[in-house]
């Protein structure tokens, strides 16, 4: 009821307007040619931060399971803390490192490599770096409990018949995990297309992404319709790439099963 | 065992490919294990070293280490303390809320099975699936319309939504591991329903609730999309405060916040390891 009356009521308000009810914010949403590159910008997000962090959450899982039994705990811990530390603290630490007088920038000006810090915050490279470590956990978690379903004699049969680790893992593990990883990109593409602090605090004011266009709209511009219509997009956009996903998976696992 | 393959090769040429591919995996996933681990793990480290800083910017490395900024927040910054407070208030009131609904939701669910698992399923996965933006807006419009203003009760029952799926999912995990002979034999024995929550199904539970507890209480105490839209002038709730200060001008007092942040978590972290064994219900 908590999550479904609010829903409701954005579909209400999205189509109410001054001019009486009709589409015109939808409308507006495709034509004023300023919202649609936002809806872009933040779904381009979702996909390289998901890519990112699949690159170094898939063998950060392959680590984990291959660790011995008694460090495995305090691995855990190690991978939930950021997840339970505020986001705003991790993004802060990022200011940290990117910032003009950060890690970054006082290491390339000591070694020499340039002259001048260079300009890593508000750009969207590092924007997408920042959001991949920061949502790193939440693809890790359910890539490690799908790699430690998989028979390990599965593993040890493939290089027995000579596989080769390489032809190991793109023939036995990854399909084997699949679930696990459709999973884990789900997740980091949804936190990553509505991380409204990352967004704003390392993107800067020039990189608007839809929640804050949100969240401008509503509370700055009083526009509560308009709000409520981009709202709705993005809501329709991650749950159809959701839906998207989950289909891929779920062909892919039966082509597997077959 | 490379000489069961069909290869037709010399066996010098096989063994180098097998050495080639060996090393080539353990240096590949190996190093992008590596730095994912330093990855994790750095960020927090740079914000403790600069929480001791003894300049006036966030310069990293820090030239000099001190107090001063630990000072600085807990004596001349009444309106930070003033919004941990309103935090602390909030996820706790919401927690307590959350565990209580949450707790009678996964009995219910539990207990008919049938079509209630599917729409489990759905509240389980909204929360992560549907932007929290999106949902703030929603719940301002919902009581807008019948006429309630912001207040410290709406941001309360804003951040209940955002707790309650956590201890919902735990509760559900932990009743699942409840071997129900227990209860029937307590049901058995003429302890009613109550009775038999009490003595048998919560005591067994007890781990579960109290790990989603945990983890709604910190994302209660991490939310930003909720509180921007319904929290009322007075009760500005800690990490918006934090986000001004980090946005505006950069102040290193964030640093010394971010500090007492970062050691909370980890001491309730492990407290709740060894209390709820948290690390069986975050896989």
């Amino acid at each position: 009821m908590f999550v479904g009356l609010p829903i409701v009521m954005l579909l209400c308000a999205s189509v109410s307007g001054e001019s009486g009810f009709g589409l015109a914010n939808f409308q507006r949403f495709l034509t004023d040619g300023l919202s649609l590159p936002v809806l872009g910008r933040t779904l381009r997000l979702g996909v390289e931060t998901s890519a990112v962090a699949l690159v170094l959450g898939y063998p950060l899982a392959l680590l984990f399971v291959a660790a011995p039994p008694w460090l495995q705990k305090p691995f855990v811990l190690l991978i939930v803390l950021p997840l339970l530390t505020s986001a705003v603290v991790r993004t802060f630490a990022w200011v940290v490192i990117l910032g003009r007088q950060g890690l970054i920038n006082e290491t390339l000006l000591t070694l020499g490599v340039t002259g001048a810090p260079v300009p890593l915050l508000y750009t969207e490279p590092m924007l997408v770096v920042a959001l991949a470590q920061i949502e790193l956990p939440i693809i890790a978690l359910p890539i490690i409990s799908a790699l430690s379903a998989i028979d390990p004699r599965l593993h040890e049969a493939s290089l027995e018949l000579g596989g080769g680790k390489w032809g190991t893992l793109l023939n036995v593990t990854i399909p084997l995990s699949l679930h696990g990883i459709i999973a884990g990109l789900l997740l980091v593409f949804a936190a990553s297309c509505s991380a409204l602090v990352t967004q704003s605090i390392i993107g800067g004011g020039r990189l608007i992404f839809m929640p804050l266009y949100i969240y401008q709209q509503g509370m700055q511009a009083q526009n509560w319709p308009f709000a409520a219509a981009i709202s709705l997009v993005l809501l329709v956009a991650v749950l159809a790439v959701a839906a998207t996903l989950n289909a891929f998976g779920r062909l892919a696992t039966r082509r597997l099963h077959v | 065992m490379s000489n069961l393959s069909p290869s037709f090769r010399a066996p010098t040429h096989a063994a180098l490919r097998a050495r080639v591919d060996h090393w080539s995996y353990v240096i590949v996933v190996g190093g992008l294990g590596a730095i994912a681990i330093v990855l994790l793990a750095s960020p927090t480290l740079i914000v403790l070293i600069t929480s001791f800083t003894s300049a006036e910017t966030l310069r990293f490395p820090p030239p000099g280490f001190s107090m001063r900024w630990y000072q600085a927040l807990i004596s001349s910054s009444p309106e930070i303390v003033a919004a941990a407070l309103v935090s602390l208030k909030v996820a706790a009131s919401a927690t307590i809320a959350a565990v209580v609904l949450a707790t009678a939701a996964a009995i219910a669910i539990f207990s008919s099975k049938a079509g209630w698992a599917r729409i489990a399923d759905v509240v389980l996965m909204s929360p992560v699936l549907l932007p929290a933006l999106s949902l703030g807006l929603g719940l301002l419009l919902t009581f807008n319309l019948m006429n309630v203003g912001v207040s410290l009760t709406t941001l309360v029952i804003g951040h209940i939504v955002i707790c309650f799926p956590f201890v919902l999912r735990t509760t559900l995990a932990s009743l699942a591991q409840i071997n129900p002979a227990l209860e029937e034999c307590a049901r058995d024995l003429g302890a009613g329903g109550w009775r038999t929550f009490a003595h048998v199904t919560f005591p067994l539970a007890r781990g579960g609730i109290a790990a989603g507890a945990f983890i709604g209480f910190m994302a209660s105490f991490d939310n930003v999309a909720i509180s921007l839209f319904l929290a009322d002038a007075r009760s500005e709730v800690l990490p918006i405060r934090l986000w001004d200060l980090i946005e505006s001008v950069l102040d290193v007092r964030a640093a010394a916040a971010s500090g007492i942040l970062i050691v909370a978590t980890v001491a309730l972290m492990i407290a709740m390891e060894r209390v709820a064994g948290l690390s069986r219900y975050v896989r």
